[in-house]
Parts: structure tokens; sequence; C-alpha cells
């Protein structure tokens, strides 16, 4: 029998040791391949604001309108004033009160990342819950497609007013908005991942004498799995920016109600700070998703090498 | 053409097919005739090959047979039962890998045991057992994709043969092989053949395929597809490949074959060709 030879360790030629040979191998791999990632993403952050900084050196760009990051990443504490501020503003509440700067900013990054959180938790449980019923039932199919297409290129700005008038403020109408942001989409995703299964894995287990139910959880669901974390994965995002609306529209506190007070205050430093978090947090998230994802998905190889080669 | 579909054969027998034919997309304009007029009886214990040139519905059939698809006329038995949905007692191979990406190797061969809820022990040992008649035992707990492309039909036919078939349906199983990988897995499918007593259905376009395995061959015409007629071939095995015999059996295949790839392309060119 063929087995590709990983590390030609002596003596650890036993069956048993190879996977953790190997897996040695990988991890000390991963680790190299890790920190050029590290490298290459800040070279390419700096880049960026190197562009910016030489903008601001040559004069093109407006201080008052287009600070720099040295500028607006400059007095973290002066800009973490602004976070968190339904503690700060409650009645008999002195501004110095109250969590320091870079507290509130952990809070508000915090908050809005937990409603993200649980907005694509509930819309992807909903949505693969729902797409699956589609294709399992017929009826239900025709019931209840046709309103999910209908409903689905609705924009999420639409459903604001909708969300304020079921939930008021609070947690509630952001959650519910990035819900109600991802679902129809995720359920049209999830009826394409479905119907994208190998025709031949559905085959075996009916050859096998599989029942329907079984076929659906032994096979479908599995089989839809990485497309579906791949889906999630292009929510994420979409996420991320549907909770900055929902968040602008008095939630409390929030990145968004944070943007908000920066356009209403003209503060342009704030909001490229603000923005700077949210980008922070959004990669963050991002590279915890794909983390999982390989961790999940451990069948699945690493495709990403092959276009590589072109 | 035979309209008589009473079932004149014995029950002992492995497949049945009376009259059976497949109409794809029936009354659409889409409709395309795959298969007509199919009277076959294979015997229990028997290996037969279905050769034809691509396209002409032999999978079709071994669909058919499997009971994945309907019969749009005819119909089917296998040993004296009609068949109407799969059986666990008609094991159907692909020409692609069809194992299950997240399982391991032991599980993928017990999928259908787990499918009747056996416990774990008893899945793990029907496991080792069909393994080890495909010289795979030590692969057991590795996933698919460490698997080379012969050892992972080798892991499909030991799924097939832990469900104890009676009938195995192969489609093109070695078609993606290279060309040792494949004679090799041809001596191997023989040596699970005679050890399992089950009657194989063997679909291919290679007539090398067809020489080294059948006892009967079945040659196929195309659009739709019928049986042209069934050449026997009594050499026993282990088959000398290069023998004057099996030399001429393959020119008879492939002149027989030449006609029907003729007729495809002629019709191929009515079309190309506006009128």
């Amino acid at each position: 029998m063929a087995v590709v030879a990983r590390d030609g360790e002596p003596g650890v030629a036993a069956a048993a040791s190879r996977p953790a040979a190997a897996s040695r191998l990988m991890a000390s791999m991963a680790g190299l391949d890790w920190l050029a990632r590290i490298w290459w993403a800040l070279l390419s952050i700096s880049l960026f604001a190197g562009l910016w900084e030489l903008c601001w050196a040559l004069g093109w760009a407006d201080e008052k309108l287009l600070p720099p990051p040295h500028i607006f990443l400059d007095n973290i504490a002066e800009q973490g004033r602004y976070f968190n501020t339904a503690t700060r503003w409650q009645v008999g509440q002195s501004m110095t009160e109250g969590p320091s700067a870079f507290e509130s900013v952990l809070i508000t990054g915090a908050a809005t990342t937990a409603r993200v959180f649980v907005g694509l938790i509930i819309a992807s449980v909903l949505a693969i819950g729902v797409g699956v019923l589609i294709r399992y039932y017929r009826f239900f199919d025709r019931l209840v497609l046709p309103t999910i297409t209908l409903l689905s290129p609705v924009s999420p700005i639409a459903w604001l007013p909708v969300a304020i008038f079921l939930f008021g403020i609070g947690n509630a109408p952001a959650i519910f908005m990035v819900v109600v942001a991802l679902f129809f989409h995720m359920v049209l995703a999830t009826i394409n991942q479905i119907d994208t299964v190998n025709t031949n894995l559905i085959n075996v287990a009916r050859t096998m004498g599989a029942s329907k139910a079984q076929i659906y959880s032994r096979v479908i669901v599995p089989a839809i799995l990485p497309g579906m974390l791949q889906v999630l994965r292009m929510n994420l995002f979409g996420a991320w920016m549907v909770v900055l609306v929902a968040e602008s529209t008095g939630v409390g506190y929030g990145m968004g109600q944070v943007i908000m007070l920066a356009r209403n205050t003209f503060n342009p430093s704030l909001v490229f700070f603000t923005i700077a978090v949210i980008g922070v947090l959004g990669f963050t998230f991002d590279w915890l998703l794909r983390l999982a994802q390989r961790r999940i998905l451990y069948w699945l190889p690493d495709t990403a090498e092959r276009l590589r080669v072109l | 053409m035979s309209s008589d579909n009473a079932p004149h054969f014995s029950s002992r027998d492995a497949v049945v097919c009376r009259g059976v034919g497949k109409t794809w997309a029936a009354g659409t304009k889409r409709a395309h005739h795959a298969l007509a007029d199919i009277n076959l009886d294979v015997a229990p214990g028997e290996f037969v090959v279905f050769l034809g040139p691509s396209g002409c519905g032999k999978s079709t059939l071994l669909y058919l047979i499997a009971g994945l698809e309907d019969a749009t006329e005819g119909r089917l038995w296998s040993f004296g039962d009609l068949v109407e949905t799969p059986s666990p007692q008609r094991s159907l191979i692909f020409q692609e890998t069809s194992l299950f990406p997240w399982l391991t190797v032991w599980e993928n061969v017990s999928f259908g045991l787990s499918i009747r809820g056996a416990s774990k022990e008893e899945r793990r040992t029907v496991a080792a057992e069909a393994l080890q008649r495909v010289g795979l035992k030590a692969a057991m707990d590795k996933r698919p994709d460490e698997l080379s492309g012969g050892m992972r039909q080798r892991v499909a036919v030991a799924r097939a043969l832990a469900m104890r078939p009676k009938v195995l349906l192969m489609d093109e199983p070695f078609a993606a092989l290279d060309v040792q990988t494949r004679a090799r897995m041809q001596e191997f499918l023989l040596d699970v053949w005679r050890d399992s007593g089950a009657s194989v259905l063997f679909v291919t376009h290679h007539i090398d395929e067809a020489v080294a395995l059948a006892d009967r061959v079945v040659v196929f015409t195309s659009r739709p597809g019928r049986i042209k007629t069934i050449v026997p071939i009594d050499m026993p095995r282990p088959r000398n490949l290069f023998s004057r015999e099996a030399e001429s059996l393959r020119i008879q295949l492939t002149d027989l074959l030449r006609d029907e790839v003729d007729r495809a392309f002629a019709e191929q060119e009515a079309f190309a060709v506006p009128a």
C-alpha cells in the first residue's frame, strides 16, 4: 500500500506514530506560514497608510477632512471618550466617571461584535433549517419559497423602520436587522448547495436502504457544510455592514452610534478611528471563522494553493 | 418487439429484464429515448459486462437494475422480486469516487450498517472484515482524501461487500484509473467476485476490460440503447490476454463496436451539416 512519505524520521515508521509526526510537521509549517501572513498583512496596511500619510505630507489631503492615521490614532484616550456613551451620559454621571477610554472602546466593540455574532448564528440556523425543509417537503417549498425569493432583494435599510416598530430600541432591533439582512439570501444559498450535492453520494445511501430523513441528516447536511461555511463567511461582512446601520438609530451604544455621533459633531478623526476599529474587529472575526472552518471541515484539502501554480 | 411482460423466468435468476426501456424527460421537448427492448437474464454468480459506445444507455440499464430510476417500459426482477426501489441486495459502484469525504474509511464501509442502527463494535468488525477482503485493513482509520484513486475504489468495493449483496453493479469503476492500476484492479475484482459468489454487472467501453472479466459480454447499440448481441467468453481463468483466443475476441468485439461508433458519427454529421 502506498502511503506518501511525509517526513523521513527513522524509527517512527509505525502507522500509529505517522499521524503524530505529520501533524507536528504541519504545525511547524503552519506556524511559519502564519508569521509570513502577518508580515504581509502589516505590509499591506502600511502601504495603504503610507500613501495616505504621503498625501497629507504633500498637502493633498486636508487634515480637517481626511486626517491621516497618525492623527486619528494619536489620542486614543480622547477618541475613547465618545465610546460607550450610554453609561457616560447617564443622568448623574459625570464625564470623568465610568469606564476608562480604552475600556469604553472594548465594551462598545464587544457589544457590536456580540450583535453580529448572535444575528449571524440565528440567521444561519434559521436559514439552513428552512432551506433543508424547503427541499425536504415539496409542499413547504411551494408554500414558502416564492415569498422568500420575493423578500430576498429587499435592502436591509427598508427593514430598519420595521425593526424599530417591532423591537423599539436596544439589542433586539440590531440583531433583527442582521438576521433579516442575511436570512433570505442564506435560504437561497442553502437550497443551491443542496441541489449541487453529488448525486452519487445520495445514490449510495439509497442503495444501502437509507430513508429520506437519513439521506438528509447523514449525507446532504454534511455535504453542504463546506459550502454553507463559505456562505457564512461571505455574509459575515454583510452582517457587519448592517449592524452599523441598525446601531445608528438609537440602540444606546455601539460602533454605529459612534459613527453617527462623529457625523453629527463633524469629527473626521473619530470617523476614521471607528472605521479602523471596525476593520480590525471584522478582520479578526473572519480569521476566527476561517480557523473554525478548518477545524470543522477537517476533510477538505487546502485548495488555495491550486491557483498559485498558474 | 417484446411486449410480453409475463415473468417467464426462473425465480432464482439474479437479474431478469423483460422489454425494459427508458425515456428520459418523457413527455417534454427534451425527451430522450435512452434504452429500448432490453431482454436479459443474469444467472446467480455470473459475470456480465455491458459493452457499448459512450451514451448508449448501458449505465442507464444499470441504474434501472439498481432501482435508482424507474423503467418507462417493461419490468425488471431480481431473485423473483420486482425491482421497484433500491435494495442493499444490489450494490452500485460508481466511476467517480463516491466515498463520503467526512467519514473515515471504516465508517464509510459500515455506512449501510449504521443506517440500520448497528452498534459501533459490530460496525467496526464488519468493516474490518470487508476491508480485509480488499487488502486495506491497515487504512481503516484514514480518510478518503488520504488514499489513491485505486485504493478509494477498493474501499468502495469493500463498502458494497459489507452489505453482502447478491448483485454487484459497477458503472465503469476503473475508468478513472491508470492502465497498470486498472489491470491490477481487474484481478482484484475477479478474486472478490469468486469469494463473494455475487453476480457482477459491469459497465465499460473498454474491449480489453470486457475480455479480461466477462462470462458474457452484452454489446449495445446506441440511440436508443438496444442489445446488439451477446458474446459468451468461455476462456478459463486466469486468462491469458495475449492468447490467440483473446485476440480473436478483441477483434470480434472491435468490429461489433465499430459499426455502432460509425453509426453515431454519421448521425452527428447529419446533425452538423445544415440540410
